[in-house]
């Protein structure tokens, strides 16, 4: 089924946000305006957009290391992601969790996280409660290609196939591990493969075309919803920029002729084309959204550096629950 | 009062728990008694060996409305699932900056003292404790067992609920009805004025057989038992240790950044309670090796009640000598 004219900009204005997002957190982080460390999402826009486009704010998802992307297509506001990054108050997690511990419970993020394959089990909880709460919600687990590797990716898929639960498993296969290439990683360049010995459906994806990420994701949701048990999709995409930076980027380490050729599957790229091509979408709109996002950008920073640090009385703040 | 053993209460404590919330529901490879019959197998869950995805399902679903009850069954299993424990569940609430409330029970067997060997025979809740993040009950008696673990299922954050293995046969009373004990709260299981021993789960049995036992050579002993290792009733441990003046810290975890280090360091780093000092602070633990099965060699390993003993002789020899 065609999208249409506003589900197409929607789409588009998200992922452009994502982009835009990244390549400024990596000018604020070399500029030593934020702190720490940054995992840009730049190359992968289509994953995160073409999945949480068929999700509702009930719907729950866990995120990655590289999690910025997930945080806004799940419905985040990007001036308290700005906030958190820049380690203050307004932040999601008032400055306590930084890039890699973003979350908003409110919008069903349930969380950033620093380790690889972490997300899975708390994924698996997450539909867990949506089976036991029985309203046909459903959860998504973005990983990598690195998680299928530890035995939380496993075990998860495992106890998720015995149980049925309402969860796509969604494997962004970005090529690399950290710095690792696939094939030092894996026996086999398909994760999807691992579908078959859990029972499961696993799909391939072209991870660089929304509109293919949006139709299958679809598919695996509708079937969770259903109650008729987990999906494993594959989006082959690729990250564009560095794993990831402290004060300066890495050097590069892979081939220039590689990144060129992904470079040139740009999906967002794509999608416009794919917009103007069918007059969804004319080149004066597309400009009115990136001028959007730029200006949405300055705002959130403007928030970001407006909002105060956190006062170190308030350390201890948070630790339990009353 | 009706005795009980320490398994029932704790099984006692579930159930009730359970038929109080529609939202505690059970996750473990296998369970005491049949909670399926009663409560279904949508919130009693048979799990596969899959300790990792269990400890973060657990999180999951609290952080989603559910207060599970997670049952590893035996400490060791924990192991498998460090990730999920120590990067994930007790961090999760502070790094998110307090969003969401994680009200789950991670529930485990711990202790040597019944031919486990060296895996099955741990007490590591000083590596839990010393996450900060997670609260810790190590209950001593039938009583202690189900209030406490009731108390920890309807708290809303990580709690691990460490039950001791030579505990499970041992009766007690417990009050009928909704018997609740509070985290954080120590109790004095004797009272005395000459030496306090500050004992943990199997130990306070033990310190009580040994107060009894000097008492009959007119040595007065305090027998205090924390209860809950995390938040930890220094208070009540202090006001023990400056009545007495002397005290003996026991437990069978090996002493090395133990729960009896922990206790030893918040009593002399009060001035009051280190001004009230007559002796050198002493422990009583398990020695520093993986606790060995033949019975002599065990036996050998685990405090005894002459380890614990000639410790409070120490401290009243030491103290008799001018400062």
């Amino acid at each position: 089924m065609a999208l249409d004219k506003p589900q197409v900009t929607q789409m588009l204005r998200t992922m452009i946000l994502i982009r835009e997002f990244d390549e400024l957190a990596i000018q604020l982080r070399a500029a030593g305006k934020i702190y720490g460390t940054v995992h840009p999402y730049v190359g992968q826009e289509a994953v995160a957009v073409g999945v949480c486009s068929n999700l509702t704010v009930s719907d729950r998802v866990t995120s990655t290391h590289r999690g910025h992307g997930h945080c806004i297509a799940k419905g985040a506001d990007i001036r308290r992601m700005m906030a958190e990054l820049f380690g203050r108050v307004d932040g999601y997690c008032k400055g306590k969790g930084g890039s890699m511990h973003i979350a908003d419970f409110a919008v069903g993020m349930l969380g950033a996280n620093g380790i690889v394959g972490g997300g899975l089990p708390i994924a698996c909880g997450a539909a867990l409660a949506a089976q036991l709460e029985g309203k046909g919600d459903a959860t998504v687990c973005f990983f990598g290609d690195g998680a299928a590797a530890e035995g939380e990716f496993h075990e998860a898929l495992n106890i998720a196939s015995v149980w049925k639960l309402p969860i796509v498993f969604v494997c962004e296969n970005n090529q690399y591990a950290a710095n690792n290439a696939v094939a030092v990683q894996h026996p086999g360049v398909d994760i999807a493969a691992h579908a078959g010995a859990y029972h499961m459906p696993g799909v391939i994806i072209d991870g660089n075309d929304v509109l293919n990420v949006h139709a299958a994701t679809g598919d695996a949701v509708a079937r969770a919803r259903r109650g008729d048990g987990p999906s494993l999709l594959e989006c082959k995409t690729y990250r564009w920029h560095f794993h990831a930076m402290r004060n300066t980027p890495p050097a590069e380490t892979r081939s220039s002729d590689e990144i060129l050729s992904w470079k040139a599957r740009d999906p967002i790229a794509r999608l416009e084309q794919h917009g103007l091509e069918r007059d969804v979408l004319s080149a004066a709109e597309i400009g009115a959204i990136r001028e959007r996002v730029t200006s949405d950008l300055d705002e959130a920073v403007a928030f970001a550096e407006r909002s105060p640090f956190p006062d170190p009385k308030d350390l201890l703040v948070d630790m339990f629950a009353d | 009062m009706r005795e009980i053993t320490f398994q029932k209460a704790l099984d006692e404590a579930v159930a009730e728990e359970m038929r109080r919330d529609p939202r505690v529901i059970l996750l473990a490879t296998d369970f005491t008694g049949d909670p399926i019959k009663e409560f279904g197998p949508a919130r009693v869950r048979f799990t596969p060996i899959s300790e990792a995805v269990l400890t973060g399902m657990g999180l999951g679903a609290a952080g989603s409305g559910f207060r599970p009850i997670v049952n590893w069954r035996m400490v060791t299993f924990s192991f498998v699932a460090m990730d999920q424990i120590v990067n994930q569940a007790s961090k999760i609430r502070y790094m998110f900056g307090g969003q969401a409330d994680f009200p789950v029970t991670y529930r485990c067997t711990t202790g040597g003292g019944i031919g486990l060997a060296a895996q099955h025979s741990q007490s590591p809740y000083s590596m839990w404790m010393h996450l900060a993040g997670l609260k810790i009950i190590l209950p001593s008696t039938p009583a202690d067992a189900k209030g406490l673990l009731k108390s920890a299922i309807r708290d809303n954050n990580p709690v691990v609920s460490f039950e001791c293995s030579r505990l499970a046969t041992v009766t007690g009373p417990v009050p009928d009805g909704d018997h609740l004990v509070p985290l954080g709260v120590a109790e004095v299981k004797r009272a005395g004025m000459d030496v306090t021993i500050v004992a943990l789960a199997y130990y306070v049995s033990e310190a009580l057989a040994v107060a009894e036992a000097l008492a009959r050579e007119g040595i007065s002993v305090e027998v205090v038992d924390p209860r809950t290792l995390v938040p930890l009733d220094a208070e009540t441990v202090r006001a023990s240790v400056r009545k007495t003046g002397r005290v003996v810290i026991v437990d069978e975890a090996p002493a090395t950044c133990s729960a009896a280090s922990e206790i030893a360091a918040l009593l002399t780093e009060d001035p009051e309670t280190f001004r009230c000092l007559k002796a050198a602070v002493r422990r009583v633990c398990a020695a520093p090796v993986p606790v060995p099965y033949s019975p002599p060699l065990e036996q050998a390993a685990l405090p005894s009640r002459d380890d614990i003993t000639a410790a409070v002789y120490e401290v009243l020899k030491e103290s008799l000598r001018p400062l």
